[in-house]
């Protein structure tokens, strides 16, 4: 990063931090009516805004900061009452400027809106409104001047601009709020903060040392100073958590600009509330919630809520509502989605699953209506009529659900049919720290995060309940269903099929067993990374440290079951369910190259993506992008056909394969369809890396062997 | 300047790294294994608080496993990928190689081998082979 790009994050960061001091400001002269101190106060800061926006040449923003100074000045000097007008006008000055931040950020340049009508709107309220109020306020503004700046606004980057404000060195004023708010907040490198949590954690250890050791003591003092130190610990950890939350407003932030975009897009009218905007969660959590949550934000725009002429018709107001809400709940954060919407209707959801082999007929008609709705979280489920550029292609909640549960969170789906959709997820403060149950097998400890364990079942071969082997795959019933058993150390290669501990796991929404020698504890744990090269070992999320200061592998059982082939199983009941309740296969049809059209068997396709071309990597030779913390091959499909390369674009499609132990990515230049019929594969075109040829969609279309392609880039693929 | 070099020794040949990159050398460590990892990796050791890859130099170089009853050196070094600990059998002096020149390895040695190496100084008495640290702990 270039020394100017540095003066332009601290730009944004301080920017948006006094967007947000104005936001307040403004509410609350709403709320509390206006002291000439706040109007002070309000003043400078635009005035800051607009200074610092005008150094680094972002006319727009420096322009809308102008006139909204205008405005403000001429309540400073109490030529104009403060109405709700007026507050809602430089309300939308700050959302104006919050979005050119957003471009500024994104693009280096303040966007393309210049804001007309926001300007004409504050220059009438300028002039317009000031006659009527001459009299009554001015007396009182006249008798004190505004008070010294806050200590945030004398910042470097401001330093740089002359500031023309009007300070009187001479008036002293009582220590406002506002300035001790201010002087209690401390800028810290993120890098040190994860250095600290990384000590406390290590002085956790520590103290587990010494319990441990202190129990076997007889020292009355040890006992007591390490009961000190225990609680000191907990106390001290606790609060350097509590350094690293930042609020959710971070991430909420962005998505104004995303609703406003899609429901314009749409032709629908949103309104975004958010509510809980300061509850605080962990950087790495708020990271991994961002995509998940624009997902649904965009779902529930492009899905459910109506457009307003449909709106109106069922006696709605034109206008969509869609709020979220985050809240503490114990050690968790709870985010409410509501929108006011069409809702999902469960009759639709049981048609579509049963028309896309997801459920048996059978099945579907006896789910309950709460059951029905959850089947949009289903992989390969979309009720969108047609695959649009928003939503619709059936990869998109299944994602958002395998998400909010890798992080250890929950996601469920509440919905009236004609009344609105309510997603509820529940996610844990933090990924730094986590509950781990410790397991051992073949002489080694191991690390289970307490969110993907069931239960603990113990093999007891005495009361005749025992493994039983199906097609060589050990299974044990458990209650009545067949639960299919890993047994650890043979996964792993460190010993047999041994072990009588069987730890019950659950891997997008399906049990398993793990076999260990012995589970033992259940540990508050530190996750480390693991380091680069280890990371290409899915069987692993990282490692820890232990009590007795022994580092431990942590489980990864998605990973795991993807090892084992578990994460095929699913799909091979779907495609059983699929044989009783539909006619023909499913395609998935793609253009390659400049100019050819190809079928892919939509059997193991795993996900659909859409990358930027910059996500891709290049390792050993071959392309790959990092994807749900793994690396991805990629083989262009195109080259591999030898078809006429096609003119690059921003974006990558990326058709996502599951090969057994490891994810393929193939990437084609668009996605055109899914069909399903029953295609006569004729082979007499031979063409190494094609099944042959078909008449798909009243067209003739090459019908890709991605095992032959696979394998002729030298990737091997047990299952496809 | 010549360029000190952090002496030590595996299957009796004489290998060294840049000084200025050695953190530190301690005895054999506890060690938690990677299963399914690559030979190489020997598995993760806890350094005061970080966990760091620790990699087998005998295994990583193709040379004869250490027999079981010698116990390895740790030498940890840094590089551009964090931090790692190398296996070797036997620490050797500081090395500066003052006038001698940093002989390419010859093309017949095996490509494991020889991609790992920056060269060799002809020392009086032996050859001493500079490895390449951050090829090294990449695969």
């Amino acid at each position: 990063m270039g020394a100017d790009e540095e003066i332009l994050q601290e730009f944004l960061v301080e920017g948006r931090e006094n967007l947000d001091r104005l936001e307040r400001e403004l509410v609350g002269f709403e709320k509390n009516g206006a002291s000439e101190q706040s109007i002070g106060a309000i003043f400078r800061t635009v005035h800051t805004i607009k200074g610092t926006a005008g150094f680094f040449g972002f006319e727009r923003l420096q322009s809308l900061a102008h006139v909204a100074e205008n405005l403000l000045s001429k309540i400073r000097d109490g030529q104009l009452a403060l109405s709700s007008d007026i507050v809602s006008a430089q309300l939308a000055v700050v959302d104006g400027c919050r979005l050119m931040m957003d471009w500024v950020e994104q693009t280096g340049t303040d966007g393309t809106d210049d804001y007309v009508a926001l300007k004409a709107r504050l220059e009438a309220l300028t002039v317009g409104a000031a006659p009527e109020v001459v009299a009554a306020p001015a007396p009182v503004v006249a008798v004190e001047a505004p008070p010294p700046p806050p200590v945030v606004v004398a910042a470097p980057v401001v330093a740089v601009e002359p500031t023309p404000a009007p300070v009187q060195p001479n008036v002293v004023l009582p220590p406002g709020q506002e300035g001790e708010r201010a002087d209690t907040t401390v800028r810290v490198d993120v890098h040190l903060l994860d250095k600290l949590m990384d000590l406390a954690g290590e002085l956790v250890l520590a103290r587990n040392q010494l319990l441990k050791f202190a129990t076997t003591s007889r020292d009355v003092g040890l006992g007591q100073s390490t009961q000190r130190l225990d609680l000191i610990t907990s106390e001290l950890q606790e609060h350097v958590m509590k350094t690293r939350m930042q609020p959710i407003g971070g991430v909420w932030n962005k998505l104004p600009r995303v609703v406003r975009d899609l429901s314009g897009e749409l032709g629908k009218h949103v309104r975004l509330e958010l509510e809980g905007k300061d509850t605080g969660l962990d950087r790495s959590v708020l990271e991994a919630i961002k995509d998940p949550l624009t997902h649904i934000v965009r779902n529930a725009i492009d899905h459910g809520i109506e457009k307003p002429a449909a709106r109106i018709a069922k006696g709605k107001l034109g206008e969509g509502l869609l709020r979220l809400r985050a809240m503490h709940e114990g050690g968790h954060v709870l985010l409410e989605i509501t929108d006011d919407g069409a809702g999902i209707d469960a009759d639709r959801v049981r048609a579509k699953a049963v028309e896309r082999g997801i459920l048996t007929p059978d099945r579907a008609a006896k789910l309950t209506t709460h059951e029905a709705q959850a089947l949009v979280f289903a992989p390969g489920f979309s009720t969108a009529e047609k695959v649009t550029n928003v939503s619709g292609r059936g990869v998109g909640m299944d994602v958002v659900k395998t998400n909010i549960e890798r992080i250890g969170g929950a996601v469920e789906i509440e919905s009236v049919a004609g009344q609105g959709t309510t997603i509820r997820i529940k996610i844990p403060l933090t990924l730094a720290i986590i509950p781990a149950l410790i397991v051992a097998a073949a002489g080694e400890r191991y690390a289970l995060p307490q969110s993907g364990v069931l239960e603990l079942v113990r093999i007891d071969p005495a009361s005749g309940r025992k493994v039983e082997l199906v097609d060589n795959t050990p299974v044990y019933r458990l209650r009545g269903e067949l639960l299919p058993l890993v047994y650890l150390p043979q996964l792993l290669g460190t010993g047999g099929a041994t072990g009588t501990t069987v730890v019950v796991l659950q891997n997008e929404g399906r049990p398993f067993g793990l076999v260990v020698d012995t589970a033992q504890d259940t540990e508050e744990i530190v996750v480390k990374p693991i380091g680069k090269r280890l990371r290409d070992l899915v069987t692993y999320s990282g490692a820890t440290i232990l009590g007795d200061g022994r580092v431990a592998l942590i489980l990864d059982v998605r990973g795991i079951a993807t090892r084992t082939g578990l994460g095929l199983m699913k799909r091979r009941e779907a495609e059983v369910t699929h044989q009783e309740s539909t006619a023909g296969d499913r395609y998935l049809i793609a253009s390659v190259g400049a100019d050819r059209r190809v079928a892919v068997s939509l059997d193991s396709v795993a996900r659909l993506e859409e990358f930027a071309v910059e996500k891709i990597e290049r390792a050993a030779g071959r392309e790959v992008m990092q994807y749900r913390a793994q690396m991805l091959p990629l083989i262009r499909l195109g080259d591999a056909l030898g078809a006429m390369p096609a003119e690059p674009g921003d974006t990558v499609h990326v058709i996502v394969y599951s090969a057994g132990e490891r994810d393929l990515g193939l990437v084609v230049e668009g996605i055109l369809d899914v069909i399903e019929q029953r295609a006569q594969i004729s082979t007499t075109v031979a063409q190494h890396g094609l099944l042959g040829s078909a008449v798909l969609d009243g067209k003739v279309t090459d019908v890709v062997d991605v095992a032959a392609i696979a394998a002729n880039a030298g990737y091997a693929t047990g299952a496809m | 300047m010549a360029e000190q070099l952090c002496s030590f020794q595996l299957a009796g040949m004489t290998f060294g790294v840049p000084a200025v990159e050695v953190q530190e050398i301690m005895r054999a460590q506890p060690i938690t294994r990677v299963p399914l990892a690559d030979p190489a990796t020997a598995g993760l050791m806890n350094l005061r608080g970080q966990i760091v890859t620790t990699i087998d130099l005998r295994a990583r170089l193709g040379l004869v496993p250490r027999p079981a009853e010698e116990k390895p050196i740790n030498v940890v070094i840094r590089t551009s990928e964090g931090l790692f600990s190398l296996l070797v059998d036997a620490i050797g002096d500081v090395v500066v190689p003052a006038r001698e020149i940093l002989e390419l390895i010859p093309e017949n040695v095996p490509t494991h081998f020889r991609d790992l190496i920056a060269g060799a100084y002809k020392l009086p008495d032996r050859l001493l082979f500079v490895l390449l640290l951050d090829r090294l702990v990449t695969h």
